[in-house]
């Protein structure tokens, strides 16, 4: 026996989970996303993602060699924030209002509340509500996918000098023989000229130039991934997916000539790229298993309400920033039931026990139970006087 | 979640699966030698210590009762080893307080056998007779809670008890004695559920295995036939998942038979009694005999240890003897009595083993050298603990309140009073945060105000 000998409180194992595994399997699972995002457009999405998550390292850095927040950098929080930053904005989106945006995600996202597991709001979607408020121009303009020479050369935008207006993409688009329309997102032809895509345009982002993000396919199949290795809740993204597609099935069967089909709802714009890897926060969103319905409900129902009845074409960054907000609100009615205290007792019986669980002598366990006091000291057996051991 | 755990199969909701590092598992129980001294602490049970009735320089015999009592809840302790009262006064505990205890310096010549007992005939004897001579021996729960077994075998009056549930689970990673006991002492066992049975007056028997243990249902099955005179269908011995901590006995009620035991009440309430294999083989081995108990069978293992394995040992042998004996390596740094979720490391080699330990589990340097490295960061809301606290809590929310000390909050709004502290929030958690240690503090600040007001 060596002379130092250690106490601790048990218990004295522990799982092999830990913050920085879960934080960089969601960081590999978005790599393949990134790749496709990159193959889509080019260079100039490269850019904008080094750019974001440059930015969202630098601010962590600070904030935790200046004190003002905890965690580290290890933890590849700041690295996820730069990453589905970069994804939600336009691949032409200019560099330096992508770091105004990065900085802004950690800054005023995480930092001021106090650093990882502290935050209110999912820290990408801050930046992304801060450059649509500040840039609503630039964070409009789409371009089109798998144009020719996307490897070579930037979309002009891309390299506006900081503080200025960027290079207008239009002309560009039409040196291209493209018109200024192919830069619309489907959700912005849908909202402004009643154009829809077919649905497995959508879901593969595959063919024609269609201004689109990531394929659904490919982030359903990252997810996957996560939620089988329970690096994310499936039920948020469950719920979220769920509860607007149902919305917009009753709302298409109510009026099929106004509103457009559910399939269409479902896999144009963020909602895919949102439920799986935005909504999902583990910070942001509810602990309780309940809480996670409620939650994801509540932002697939909000979705589709802000794109059909809102302004804006897209309504999936609200959603879940009102979602993040009512968290709170959604734990205080969603606490889980404790063991002994439900009303539904027994009513899973054991599917494969080879004794009678409720035998005839047996009315019925649970329900002929008397629950006595059990007074221990008053309950001696009858015993001869003085008969002590 | 309960259609798909009941999909899934599985016996209760959420719970973990530690690794199970069941080394000693296939190795047979072996006989410790006999310390040259032992120390048998008056207070090693849940209850009021017996007071000691021999006197310094007094020969005792192994098995003569050495401290009595007379209230209830309470039990009395019988000489480990044949020998001469040494000291009575107060000794090191594991607990780290020092405890009134009887030192006893064993005669080295002394064969060391069992010879105050009077064998007896039990099979006509009435329920509250059993009752007493389990009383007689002293016999407190060998699963780890010492919680002494008459006392838990008695069924108030306005209670019927029809089932006696056995467990027979050992969920903690590890520990093996009692899937030893199961294997190796089965008929014991098969005679001491008889007995149990006839105590609480129960018409059936259920003994709950993991089914990381199948040679332990093939044992108890054999010993059931063996036994011959056991009405078809009275014991029986089933497979449950494995899973941590299906030891507890709400859990282990909730796999066998799906019911929730309600909260704050005990099995009793549904007509159920539990108790542990090693408790009722011992007693199947002592009652016929009319002993007291003496030993029990611990497992000592961990890495690094020379020789791991089940040992019977004397009770009161101090752990450095038995740490001596099985070879404890030089670097050893933590020495934990009971299994790795919930047992308790100790300071001090001299302390002895008493009725509750059922495991001496020895770490290296190396072996804690993962955890030494680990970041604690504030709490991500994962929700993870919450998928693995059995008992339904929210100790993500809990362990935010214990770190403000909103102990009262705790207690009120969410049930800190239902955990039972198995460590599996603590086990699962990302974030390092030590989750069941501040809900310890929680509730022993809270029984500290509870009495104080």
């Amino acid at each position: 026996m060596s002379a130092t000998v250690e106490i601790r409180p048990a218990p004295h194992i522990k799982g092999e989970r830990s913050v920085e595994k879960i934080m960089s399997h969601v960081v590999y699972s978005l790599l393949p996303i990134c790749g496709f995002f990159i193959f889509q457009y080019g260079i100039s999405a490269l850019a904008l993602m080094l750019v974001t998550t440059a930015a969202c390292l630098l601010v962590e850095r600070w904030s935790i060699t200046t004190g003002t927040q905890s965690g580290n950098l290890g933890d590849y929080s700041a690295i996820i924030t730069g990453l589905l930053l970069a994804l939600t904005l336009p691949p032409g989106f200019p560099l330096w209002m992508g770091f105004v945006a990065g900085v802004v995600s950690i800054l005023l996202g995480k930092v001021i509340f106090g650093g990882i597991g502290h935050n209110i709001f999912n820290p990408a979607l801050v930046g992304r509500a801060f450059a649509q408020a500040a840039f609503p121009t630039a964070i409009a303009t789409y371009t089109p996918s798998f144009l020719p020479g996307r490897f070579a050369e930037f979309i002009p935008s891309t390299l506006a000098w900081p503080l200025m207006l960027p290079a207008d993409v239009v002309l560009w688009l039409k040196d291209k023989q493209l018109d200024a329309l192919a830069g619309a997102t489907p959700l912005a032809k849908w909202k402004f000229e009643g154009v829809m895509a077919s649905a497995w345009d959508l879901m593969s982002s595959l063919s024609g130039h269609l201004a689109v993000g990531v394929s659904p396919i490919l982030i359903l199949l990252c997810g996957a991934y996560l939620a089988s290795r329970r690096f994310m809740d499936w039920r948020i993204p469950a719920a979220i997916l769920g509860s607007a597609g149902i919305t917009a099935w009753v709302l298409f069967t109510f009026d099929p000539t106004r509103y457009p089909d559910p399939f269409f709802t479902l896999f144009s714009g963020g909602l895919v790229l949102g439920a799986v890897y935005m909504a999902t926060d583990m910070v942001t969103s509810p602990v309780t298993p309940r809480g996670m319905w409620i939650y994801g409900g509540a932002i697939g129902l909000l979705t589709v309400v802000i794109r059909y009845y809102g302004g804006l074409p897209e309504g999936v960054m609200y959603a879940i920033l009102i979602g993040n907000a009512a968290t709170p609100l959604i734990e205080k009615i969603s606490q889980p039931t404790p063991f002994g205290k439900g009303k539904d007792k027994g009513k899973l019986k054991r599917r494969s026990a080879s004794y009678p669980l409720n035998p005839s002598y047996i009315s019925r366990e649970e329900d002929a139970a008397v629950t006595p006091i059990k007074h221990l000291v008053k309950n001696k057996p009858k015993r001869d006087a003085g008969s002590a051991p | 979640m309960n259609l798909l755990s009941y999909l899934r199969g599985e016996a209760f909701q959420r719970g973990v699966h530690p690794p199970s590092s069941k080394l000693t598992a296939q190795m047979p129980i072996r006989r410790l030698p006999f310390p040259p001294k032992v120390t048998v602490p008056l207070s090693q049970h849940i209850g009021k210590a017996p007071r000691p009735v021999v006197k310094v320089g007094q020969e005792v015999v192994r098995g003569e009762p050495i401290a009595r009592t007379e209230d209830w809840l309470s039990v009395p302790h019988h000489a480990p080893v044949t020998g001469v009262v040494e000291f009575i006064g107060l000794r090191p505990s594991a607990r780290g307080t020092w405890v009134e205890s009887i030192v006893i310096r064993a005669y080295p010549g002394a064969t060391q056998e069992d010879l105050w007992g009077q064998p007896r005939d039990l099979s006509t004897a009435s329920g509250s007779e059993i009752l007493q001579a389990i009383w007689e021996t002293g016999m407190v729960g060998l699963g780890g809670a010492a919680f002494p077994t008459h006392a838990k075998l008695t069924v108030p009056k306005q209670a019927k008890v029809h089932t006696l549930v056995v467990n027979g689970c050992e969920c903690e990673p590890y520990l093996t004695c009692d899937h030893r006991v199961m294997v190796e002492q089965a008929d014991d066992l098969i005679t001491g559920i008889r007995y149990g049975m006839r105590a609480t007056g129960a018409v059936r028997t259920i003994v709950g295995i993991e089914d990381n243990k199948p040679d332990a249902l093939v044992a108890i099955n054999a010993a059931i036939q063996r036994a011959g005179t056991v009405p078809e269908g009275e014991i029986h011995a089933e497979l449950v998942p494995t899973k941590y901590p299906q030891g507890s006995e709400k859990m282990l009620v909730m796999s066998l038979f799906g019911v929730e035991i309600p909260a704050g009440s005990l099995p009793i309430a549904l007509g159920m009694v539990v108790n542990n294999v090693g408790t009722l083989a011992a007693l199947g081995r002592l009652l016929p005999q009319g002993r007291g108990l003496t030993e029990r069978v611990v497992t000592i293992t961990g890495p690094g240890v020379a020789r791991p394995g089940d040992y019977t040992v004397p009770l009161g042998t101090p752990l450095r003897f038995v740490l001596d004996y099985a070879g404890a390596p030089a670097e050893s740094r933590q020495v934990i009595l009971g299994g790795p979720m919930m047992g308790q490391a100790i300071a001090s080699l001299d302390v002895p083993i008493t009725k509750g330990v059922s495991g001496v589990l020895v770490f290296r340097k190396e072996d804690m050298a993962e955890r030494e490295v680990l970041h604690t960061y504030p709490c991500i809301k994962c929700g993870e603990c919450v998928e693995a606290c059995p008992m339904g809590l929210n100790p993500s929310t809990l362990g935010l309140l214990a770190s403000k000390r909103e102990y009262e909050s705790m207690g009120e709004s969410f049930h800190l009073g239902e955990c039972f502290e198995c460590g599996c929030c603590t086990y699962v958690c990302p974030s390092n945060i030590p989750l069941v240690q501040q809900f310890r503090v929680a509730k022993q600040v809270l029984r500290e105000r509870a009495v104080a007001s």
